[in-house]
């Protein structure tokens, strides 16, 4: 009830600015007010988990016999599969939904978020279904990764040139 | 104890990046792409790495760790090719974690139906 007088005094405010402003009151007040608190210790110790199982397996590896760097390396495959399968499941999303951050952040985010759309749009084929929808998150991230890394590579080189670096 | 520590630093930059979220109401898209830059940025500035050494896993599962590898991949691509160690680096270092992503991720499209979001 109290909403819907609100958007009707949203309407039948007189000019811009004054809806504008009871507009964003109503915005303000019909959000979902999360904690803040509560959200940054749940990615706390959700993200923080995700790491020590990476460290976990790091060790797991290593104790086969593998030097630390293609240990890590599995460690990385290993966190992308899980996370795959648990996206597959659906059971990243739930995750996600407490997580927050610490969902997004570690490496298995980038592959729930390669995963997900994937699957999602499946039906409508593999060319411009699974092949283009794949790279919707990976895709910028790649992209602005590798320019990022390729512009300050070539400060590096370029001071490597002069002698400073 | 070096479990505690990847739990720990991994946990705060979790954190710190939901702080982050909630403050400015940046979609994980961005949020990533934010990260990875960083990440490089970082990297190149050299204070990632021993950061990495230090902290293990807490501080190389995160995408910050990704963009940080990516500009050691270039940087030791450039040391070894010279010029066209640019165009290498980058995609050796993060061969690993992007083929992997895509693969079961093509994999798992084959494998799993879209379910309804709850």
């Amino acid at each position: 009830m109290e909403k819907e007088k609100q958007v009707k005094e949203v309407l039948s405010a007189k000019n811009k600015t004054e809806r504008d402003q009871k507009y964003n009151e109503y915005v303000k007040q019909v959000t979902p007010k999360h904690s803040c608190l509560k959200n940054t210790c749940n990615a706390f110790w959700t993200g923080g988990i995700i790491c020590t199982i990476g460290q976990g397996l790091t060790y797991l590896y290593m104790s086969f016999g593998l030097d630390k760097e293609n240990a890590v390396l599995y460690q990385i495959i290993s966190l992308v599969f899980l996370s795959v399968l648990f996206t597959g499941l659906n059971l990243y999303p739930r995750i996600a939904k407490v997580a927050g951050a610490g969902s997004v952040v570690p490496i298995t985010g980038f592959a729930n978020s390669v995963a997900a759309p994937a699957i999602e749009y499946q039906k409508e084929g593999q060319v411009f279904g699974i092949g283009c929808k794949i790279f919707t998150i990976a895709g910028p991230v790649i992209l602005y990764g590798i320019v990022s890394s390729w512009i300050l590579g070539l400060i590096y080189y370029v001071l490597g040139l002069l002698g400073i670096v | 104890m070096e479990y505690i520590k990847a739990f720990v630093v991994g946990g705060l930059i979790c954190a710190a990046v939901q702080i982050l979220m909630d403050q400015t109401k940046l979609m994980p898209g961005r949020i990533m792409v934010i990260l990875v830059c960083l990440g490089s940025l970082l990297g190149a500035l050299g204070i990632y790495e021993p950061f990495v050494e230090w902290a293990g896993a807490g501080a190389s599962v995160p995408l910050i760790g990704f963009g940080n590898s990516l500009f050691k991949g270039v940087k030791e691509a450039v040391d070894k090719d010279g010029f066209i160690g640019l165009f290498k680096g980058g995609f050796t270092a993060s061969a690993v974690g992007v083929s992997a992503a895509l693969l079961f991720g093509y994999f798992a499209s084959l494998l799993f139906k879209p379910k309804m979001k709850d």
